[in-house]
């Protein structure tokens, strides 16, 4: 039995969380569209634009500097987020995360300005699109930690089927990341098409093997059906986005200008790749929340039995 | 067997995900720093020996010609400058882009010309006149030069815009700046010979040059007829390069006696 915490549900700090949440898709969105419209190097200096805070926003210096000034406002969200945590959260594992979070977007700052400072190279370039989807996952996370249903009290339910949905969850969050680093690597030209096509194959397999085993082990959990459906639907519609997106790629590589067509491709497929990551984390810590595998119980039993036998 | 189960304790929650995040942002930071550093100059040239000949201006010859297009040339694709509006005003009617340019005989323009090898050893003193490069109608003007190592490029900006500058070379050093409208001149050169570097404007993508660097005077970029004209060479066997920045490259050999006069077309094959 786990000793019971005492917290209030803070209705006003879990919404605050999904704003924070929602702006930084936001964010994710705008910095697709600076590299879409290959606007990454249309402002030379940094932390200021043109040496101001507010140049002519026209042609590439609207993107990217739109996405600086969206950037400082998720900065100044998680500020608020990781002070509000600190004062008002009794659960010191999500106040550090709430830190932790403010260190990564404070990273990613920095990282931003290495790009620009140093014309881009690769490596930074896919270390700062990883970085944002791992920012966007980690106050994901602490919208579902400050949720109800995250605080409410809930049935611990055995898994006795292997793979464990625990380490399921795991694996499909794992594959969706490496996925999101093959296509940043790809958006910057450091590695072709295969590997982010082979990955697309890992994460569909997987989507549809942890959704059928949710559906076997557990048919009556609401919680983790919903969370495995709305997993699936996503990675469907990525998969048909990709393509899209590919195409829109290869169809207007002659034109003298970024075609819209493949700007909101692009976008919304590395929009729709963050929204499938959240939901692979959602997956993943509803399975942390309600799940233990067997073997684990199995193995605490035994520990009981032979301290009871020492005695 | 079932249990029921509140929140986690103080020490559950130091869940997985938690440390996960630490090594993960550490493990970003540090393989970010790897790709770190401004765009090097490629690798140290492989030990030349020293270029000690001069070309006898009286045994010097010339290679003349022409650079041709067969075929149908890509249908024109027509650029949008909505983006910026004080560019979209300065064009009444459609702009469209000018990538492959055929005269109506077939001439094609925009091709560069070079010596590409059969100079080793000659020394050539740098150029004193410099190469300009304007930004005119949110246009690069001319879209291709062509100029030798070290000599001087000076760039304009005749609108009333502001413009950003971004050489992407493979091997020179790349650079990045901002133009105010009619802003000062910028002035760069180029150490390496690089055929040839892609020139970029972040704020107006449709903006394209391309800069030829060659490391002897022997170069000429085609105009609307077409022609180019080597003057000067010394006597020799060259490998000659036509280069066009889509259509690629075409090579012919050339063996140049003492003042002679040789002609080379080149022809670049369309769809």
């Amino acid at each position: 039995m786990r000793p019971r915490m005492n917290t209030v549900h803070q209705r006003a700090l879990h919404r605050y969380a999904v704003l924070t949440a929602c702006a930084t898709l936001v964010l994710l969105a705008a910095g697709a569209l600076v590299t879409s419209n290959d606007a990454g190097l249309a402002v030379p200096d940094w932390p200021l634009s043109y040496g101001s805070l507010w140049p002519p926003l026209v042609g590439g210096i609207l993107y990217e500097h739109g996405h600086r000034l969206v950037a400082g406002f998720v900065g100044l969200l998680t500020i608020g987020l990781a002070v509000w945590l600190q004062l008002r959260e009794p659960r010191a594992w999500v106040r550090r995360l709430g830190w932790a979070a403010l260190g990564a977007v404070v990273a990613q700052g920095l990282l931003g300005g290495i790009t620009v400072l140093f014309y881009l190279p690769p490596a930074v370039s896919i270390a700062h699109a990883t970085l944002a989807q791992m920012f966007f996952a980690s106050v994901v996370s602490l919208s579902v930690f400050t949720g109800r249903w995250w605080q409410a009290e809930q049935q611990q339910l055995a898994d006795h089927g292997s793979p464990s949905l625990l380490t399921l969850s795991r694996l499909v969050l794992a594959a969706i990341l490496a996925q999101l680093v093959l296509g940043a690597a790809y958006r910057h030209n450091v590695l072709g098409i295969v590997g982010h096509l082979v990955g697309a194959g890992v994460v569909v397999a997987l989507a549809v093997y942890i959704a059928r085993a949710i559906r076997n082990r557990f048919p009556q959990v609401a919680a983790l059906r919903r969370a495995a459906r709305v997993l699936l639907a996503l990675v469907g519609l990525q998969v048909l986005l990709g393509g899209g997106a590919y195409w829109a790629i290869w169809g207007t590589q002659s034109a003298p200008q970024p075609m819209p067509a493949m700007v909101y491709l692009t976008v919304a497929h590395l929009a729709l790749g963050a929204l499938t990551l959240a939901a692979a984390v959602v997956v993943a810590l509803r399975a942390q929340r309600l799940l233990r595998p067997v073997a684990a119980e199995q193995l605490a039993g035994v520990a009981r039995f032979e301290q009871g036998a020492a005695r | 067997m079932d249990q029921r189960s509140s929140f986690y304790t103080e020490e559950e929650g130091k869940s997985m995900k938690v440390r996960t995040l630490y090594v993960l942002v550490l493990f970003v930071l540090a393989f970010s720093t790897t790709g770190c550093g401004k765009k090097e100059a490629g690798q140290p040239a492989a030990e030349q020996p020293a270029a000690t000949k001069t070309v006898d201006p009286a045994t010097a010859g010339t290679v003349a010609g022409s650079v041709k297009f067969e075929g149908t040339p890509p249908k024109p694709v027509r650029i949008r400058m909505d983006a910026d509006a004080a560019c979209a005003r300065l064009h009444k009617g459609p702009v469209f882009a000018d990538e492959v340019a055929v005269s109506p005989g077939g001439a094609l323009a925009n091709v560069v010309v070079y010596v590409k090898s059969g100079l080793d050893g000659y020394s050539f003193p740098k150029p004193t006149e410099t190469v300009v490069l304007d930004q005119k109608g949110c246009m690069y003007r001319p879209r291709v030069i062509a100029l030798q190592t070290g000599q001087t490029l000076e760039v304009l900006n005749s609108d009333d815009t502001t413009h950003n500058i971004h050489p992407v070379p493979n091997i020179n050093r790349e650079w990045n700046r901002s133009q105010p409208p009619r802003g000062e001149k910028i002035v760069e050169s180029f150490a390496r010979e690089e055929v040839a570097i892609a020139v970029k404007c972040n704020i107006h993508p449709w903006m394209k040059s391309y800069i030829a660097v060659v490391k002897h005077p022997y170069f000429k970029v085609t105009g609307s007829d077409g022609t180019f004209e080597l003057k000067g060479l010394p006597p020799g066997v060259y490998t000659l390069e036509a280069w066009h920045e889509t259509l690629g490259i075409s090579t012919q050999q050339v063996t140049l006696g003492a003042n002679e006069t040789k002609s080379v077309s080149f022809v670049f094959q369309g769809g």
